[in-house]
């Protein structure tokens, strides 16, 4: 493999798993539900972005032919994530009695 | 004629490239049983989006998209920065931003892509007074937010969708 790919694709998967460590170090320091929430946002879309980029590029580089099945991962992802995250935040606030939660927080 | 084959062409082109990129390849017998998936889906599904909206722009869908993603790179970095930095420090706020949009899909897409840029969830979409509920990691400034949010995303998406 050209070494100037792989060096891409080792900065890729570094820079993704920062980001997914970022986004736990989050979810482990943040005070409450809805600020915790945050975390996994991160690790979602920057972390696995550059993971999934640095598997399109390996698999491009190493085999014949472009790998593209990465960016159905992405998509599907991105489809996904923000519809869990607003389910877990409704779901807080039902719990919490479901009135708007701005009183409180001030 | 156009209208009745491909009731949703966006749809169709979607899942075409999705199926190409799922199997992996641009095989002439993955492309036809791929057009013929983009062919035949959408009237499937057609009862379930009773009235979806058309995009008006697709040029600018690319534009959005290339402003999305840089947004998303610098959200992520100054998430990052808070969520290592002090926790005390932090302004944590339900915001409630004002809709100018008035359709439930575009609202979708509005809420979806304020939940995917780091440091802001949204919560819910209230359809009665047409204002988006967004929970904020860190906005010491909520107008900022709000107009930040109307500016960026909301106006691109009413200017897509013509709506």
């Amino acid at each position: 493999m050209n070494p100037i790919v792989e060096f891409l694709v080792a900065s890729l998967i570094l820079l993704g798993s920062l980001f997914a460590l970022l986004g736990s170090i989050g979810l482990a320091r943040l005070p409450d539900f809805f600020t915790r929430l945050h975390g996994p946002t991160k690790a979602t879309t920057l972390g696995v972005g550059a993971m999934v980029l640095a598997s399109a590029l390996y698999f491009t580089a190493t085999r014949d032919g472009v790998s593209l099945h990465e960016i159905a991962v992405m998509v599907f992802l991105f489809i996904t994530a923000p519809v869990s995250a607003h389910l877990l935040a409704k779901a807080a606030l039902h719990r919490r009695g479901g009135t708007l939660p701005k009183q409180e927080c001030e | 004629m156009m209208r009745r084959l491909l009731p949703r062409p966006a749809l169709s082109l979607t899942l075409f490239l999705l199926w190409a990129a799922l199997s992996n390849s641009a095989a002439a017998a993955t492309l036809l049983l791929g057009a013929l998936l983009a062919l035949l889906l959408p009237h499937i599904v057609s009862p379930f989006w009773p009235d979806a909206l058309r995009i008006r722009h697709p040029g600018l869908v690319l534009r959005f998209g290339a402003r999305i993603a840089w947004d998303m790179l610098l959200a992520n970095w100054a998430v990052a920065r808070r969520v290592v930095g002090p926790v005390a420090a932090l302004h944590p706020a339900f915001v409630e931003v004002p809709l100018d949009l008035r359709d439930p899909f575009a609202a979708t897409v509005l809420g979806s892509i304020v939940s995917l840029t780091p440091g802001t969830v949204s919560i819910d979409v209230d359809r009665q007074r047409w204002v988006l509920q967004v929970h904020a990691l860190d906005a010491p400034d909520p107008e900022a937010l709000i107009r930040q949010i109307k500016q960026h995303y909301e106006k691109p998406i009413r200017e897509i969708f013509a709506c």
